[in-house]
């Protein structure tokens, strides 16, 4: 019975949380601000008891039939508990920053609902069994962002909700074509039964691969790939707390999950290996690396430049993927969480100082460091561990791509990784020397293009303590890799089950 | 046991008849109760529905020299039973809908026994077996249809009901014409009975065509759709919803029942009413994006929608059993979820009309902040039309595309794709110009309770359905494609 209960409980969370707070009243910011968090928490809960359930090796499912051959699946295994995990608790830092980003501002229940619903289509992506329902709740999310871009009604603001919606809905049709063509070839695909496709003959073996990167297609728009990213740098026009959220966990991650069920649960890493599609993911994760860095290399305001670093960061997801062998399995899934604490942290802190100092472009950073210690502390965790500095979280997955590079007798890959390092501190260091050795307004050298004072401390209490709480858990991922449910210990176990027999 | 069973379909089919007299002659005030009245019903038809599954009720009226035959298949019981949700929650939402929105002196209560005629007719088409009773229903639906048009009393309201009523009556000529060939060439005017002596001859040929004409103009299928956007223009807002969601869909019904009883396997001639289909999805989406008022844009979306089930006759015929079983389960998946959406998403828009007070797109700025149930209401009608999931379009379009690809006819898939995007490129650009933050202030009017809910309710119907498919899938499986 329990089985069945904790996917559609945890589901539920969300999915009633959008409902009720579509009914409170506009005013009614106390309700919503406890419910989103009840929420919020209750949700982190319950994965947990299914994180700690399943390592015990208790199974949590539910299944009906929508179609003749064709089910609704909601199951939790290790690796989409381990992407539930991911969203529900950066859900909670993003629900207390986007409480305190919007004080004060108009068509806040249209804002918190559809974020809600958003955090349930990741939750409904990361339980998913199949792909039928899977596409279900990537499209919802797709809907569920398009009120989130479009937030602040400008033509800016509606431009780039427009575009995306181009971008992505036209994806989901691919993805659609994709996945039914594989269901009149294949039959209903669970997650995990890689046998199915294993046991195809070599005539239908064309098929598989036009399937294959049909699929990669459609996932590939939301994950950003070049050159399907063209939607990624303008949304950025959304709110702060919406970027972070897109980035850092829900669009952008959803496409990089789908490419990881796809490859590692569909059609299996001997079966891609075999058919030469992981070549192939590596060399386009490797272009859109390289051209996502030298792109946000060219950037001159702060959030664009995160923008661009988000393609590039991704794709270390599909590089690691493309690396056939276990350790690219691990360097890719422990960085699908990493990245997530990372460029989260990093979101915030841009927010932060455009709220509190009025700061877009990254030449009126200089001196900020001293204006705001927290904020910019936090903001060189992030940007270190983006770098690959040991012992940040960054250098984990660095480390396993490389060695999993040499496994994957593909050792042009280092190259790759040294490159794009180097090209990482390029457009990070200078941001760190601004931060901390210029001086600036706070120096009393010039002024700081609109500053306010939100709070007692540097910024408003609401904005300070989740960037805090990202930046020490990405801080902590790193140090404490080896204990039991560290993102590096839960990816290690996913990659031993897809390898071991 | 069946006879019990028969005379309460046949007091249920009728119940509408008295209720609406009885409405003309005291109107109801109260939307409780209409959903009183009517809301046994639907339990009626739920009862009958696993009855009908086991083929055992049908039968026939006597009228004189002329007997009537009907049957109540797993199709028609669902289809009923979709009727009938659709007309109630019409109804009900007509009650709130003239407390606010119409003057006092319109004459509202002649509304009541045009719907009752209304869901006799339907139902009668539904349970038909023989031409000459569906004639009948096609007829009574027609005129209550023409008549609840021409209520609102204004000119252009009259000038399209009136020229609605004109090209009907050619659709009925060209059909009695094809009757009257089939009567003379095989001697029956009964279902089974010309399934089981008619021939793909010339005679069969011919007065399909006609059947086929006559009953295209009627469910406004391209290019015979000129009539359907003017009457929306000016109908009210209840009369607009049933006429979107079922009467346009009775006439396809009747089409594809016939196709399938006497040309089966007229592959070429099938293939030409698909790419009607086809057509009807790229000009009606065109039209729809183009159209700058918001009554315009969901009365051209009901021509591209319709388009969609045009394609499964090029599916059905001469395809594999597996592909045709495919198609048959996607078009009534398709035609109910689009039914429920259409019906929700002319009321949401009948409701920002009204509460805003102006027709056009560009005024709809700032309703997101203002009107957002709504507002949402019309986005979540929209997702079914979108075919997002997981709305029985999705649903549908997942059948359609599987059937399409199965049978290696590609067409299909890229007028699938391409209705697709341009529903979405339209609903879009609506929910676009309410999201506009700085616009001038209307005066927005309340709405009474209850008229932003039975959308909202229908809504989530088309939305819920694709999740449940399977139950109405399954009973439809039993029947077998014809």
């Amino acid at each position: 019975m329990s089985g069945a209960f904790f996917p559609v409980a945890t589901l539920a969370t969300s999915l009633l949380a959008a409902a009720i707070i579509f009914l409170l009243p506009e005013g009614a910011f106390r309700a919503r601000t406890g419910l989103n968090l009840a929420a919020a928490v209750l949700k982190i809960g319950l994965v947990a008891w299914m994180v700690r359930g399943l390592s015990q090796g208790h199974t949590y499912g539910v299944e009906f039939p929508v179609l003749e051959g064709l089910a609704f699946v909601l199951r939790a295994d290790p690796l989409g508990i381990m992407f539930a995990g991911l969203s529900s608790l950066l859900w909670l830092f993003t629900t207390i920053y986007a409480i305190g980003y919007l004080e004060g501002s108009p068509n806040r229940r249209r804002f918190f609902g559809f974020f809600s619903l958003c955090v349930a289509s990741t939750l409904g992506i990361s339980l998913a069994g199949n792909l039928f329902t899977f596409l279900i709740f990537y499209e919802l999310l797709t809907l569920s962002t398009y009120p989130l871009v479009a937030h602040r009604g400008t033509p800016k603001a509606l431009a780039a909700a427009t575009l995306y919606l181009r971008f992505t809905l036209t994806a989901g049709l691919v993805l659609m074509i994709g996945m039914v063509a594989l269901h009149a070839l294949a039959g209903d695909i669970r997650f995990g039964q890689r046998e199915i496709l294993a046991e195809f003959g070599a005539e239908q073996r064309g098929a598989l691969i036009a399937i294959f990167w049909v699929l990669i297609a459609g996932f590939g728009v939301k994950a950003g790939l070049v050159p399907l990213h063209g939607w990624l740098p303008r949304a950025m026009v959304a709110p702060a707390p919406v970027s972070a959220l897109l980035h850092a966990v829900a669009v952008v991650k959803a496409g990089a999950f789908g490419i990881v069920r796809l490859v590692y649960d569909v059609y299996g890493a001997e079966l891609s290996h075999a058919l030469g599609l992981l070549t192939g993911l590596a060399v386009i994760a490797t272009i859109t690396i390289l051209y996502g860095s030298l792109r946000a290399l060219a950037q001159v305001e702060l959030k664009p430049r995160l923008a661009f670093s988000t393609v590039s960061q991704v794709s270390y997801i599909v590089l690691g993927i493309g690396l056939f062998g276990p350790l690219g399995t691990i360097a890719a899934l422990s960085h699908l969480l990493h990245q997530g604490l990372m460029k989260i942290t990093l979101f915030f802190c841009a927010g932060n100082y455009a709220e509190e100092l009025g700061i877009h472009r990254i030449d009126e950073l200089d001196g900020a460091g001293r204006r705001m210690p927290l904020t910019s502390l936090a903001f060189t965790v992030g940007a270190l561990g983006m770098v690959g500095l040991p012992p940040l979280v960054g250098f984990l997955s660095k480390w396993y791509l490389g060695t999993g590079a040499v496994e994957a007798g593909m050792p042009w890959i280092i190259a790759v990784l040294v490159a794009s390092s180097l090209l990482n501190a390029a457009y990070f260091l200078p941001i760190l020397y601004r931060l901390w050795f210029r001086p600036g307004p706070a120096h009393g050298v010039g002024s700081w293009p609109e500053e306010r004072h939100l709070g007692r401390f540097e910024t408003h209490a609401w904005l300070l303590l989740p960037v805090i709480a990202t930046a020490v858990f990405s801080v902590m991922a790193g140090l404490l890799a080896g204990l039991p449910y560290s993102p590096l210990e839960w990816a290690t176990r996913v990659a031993s089950l897809e390898y071991l027999p | 046991m069946s006879e019990a069973a028969s005379l309460l379909l046949w007091l249920t089919l009728a119940a509408p008849l008295p209720l609406g007299l009885l409405a003309l002659w005291k109107p109801p005030c109260q939307m409780r109760t209409v959903v009183l009245a009517t809301g046994a019903l639907p339990l009626v038809t739920l009862w009958l529905l696993p009855r009908a599954g086991e083929g055992a009720l049908h039968g026939s009226l006597a009228l004189g020299g002329l007997s009537l035959h009907w049957r109540l298949d797993a199709l028609a019981a669902l289809l009923l039973l979709l009727t009938q949700l659709v007309l109630l929650a019409s109804a009900a939402y007509a009650v709130g809908h003239r407390r606010a929105a119409l003057p006092a002196d319109a004459p509202h209560a002649r509304f009541w026994p045009l719907l009752g005629g209304l869901a006799f007719a339907l139902g009668v088409i539904w349970v038909a077996a023989d031409l000459l009773l569906l004639y009948a229903g096609l007829e009574l639906m027609g005129l209550c249809a023409v008549g609840m048009m021409l209520l609102p009393g204004k000119a252009e309201a009259i000038r399209a009901g009136l020229r609605y009523l004109l090209y009907a009556l050619v659709g009925s000529l060209a059909w009695l014409l094809g009757v009257a060939l089939l009567l003379g060439a095989w001697g029956t005017l009964e279902l089974s009975g010309l399934a089981a002596v008619a021939e793909p001859d010339a005679t069969t040929r011919i007065a399909m065509a006609l059947l086929a004409g006559g009953l295209l103009l009627k469910a406004a299928i391209f290019p015979l759709h000129g009539w359907l956007a003017p009457v929306h223009a000016s109908a009210w807002t209840p009369v607009s919803a049933v006429h979107g969601a079922l009467v346009v869909k009775a006439s396809f019904f009747i089409l594809i029942t016939l196709w399938r009883l006497l040309l089966p396997e007229a592959a070429g001639a099938a293939w030409a009413l698909g790419l009607l289909g086809a057509a009807a999805v790229l000009w009606g989406g065109l039209k729809a994006w183009r159209a700058d008022s918001l009554k315009q844009v969901v009365a051209w979306s009901t021509v591209g929608q319709l388009g969609y089930l045009m394609l499964a006759f090029p599916l059905l015929a001469g395809a594999a059993a597996s592909v045709a079983s495919l198609a048959w389960q996607a078009t009534w998946l398709q035609l109910a979820g689009h039914a429920l959406a259409k019906a929700a998403m002319f009321m949401a828009a009948g409701n920002l009309l009204f509460s805003t007070g102006a027709s056009r797109l560009v005024d709809l700025a700032g309703t997101s902040r203002r009107l957002p149930l709504s507002l949402m209401t019309f986005g979540v009608a929209a997702v079914t039309l979108m075919g997002l999931p997981p709305s029985a379009g999705f649903t549908a379009k997942w059948l359609l595309l599987q059937a399409s690809m199965e049978a290696g006819q590609w067409p299909w898939a890229v007028v699938l794709v391409l209705g697709t995007l341009l529903t979405a490129a339209y609903v879009f650009r609506v929910l676009r110009y309410s999201f506009v933050e700085e616009a001038p202030r209307h005066e927005f009017h309340p709405l009474p309770r209850g008229t932003d809910l039975t959308p909202l309710l229908l809504a989530l119907a088309a939305v819920g359905l694709g999740l449940v498919a399977e139950w109405p899938l399954s009973l439809l499986r039993q029947g077998g494609v014809p």
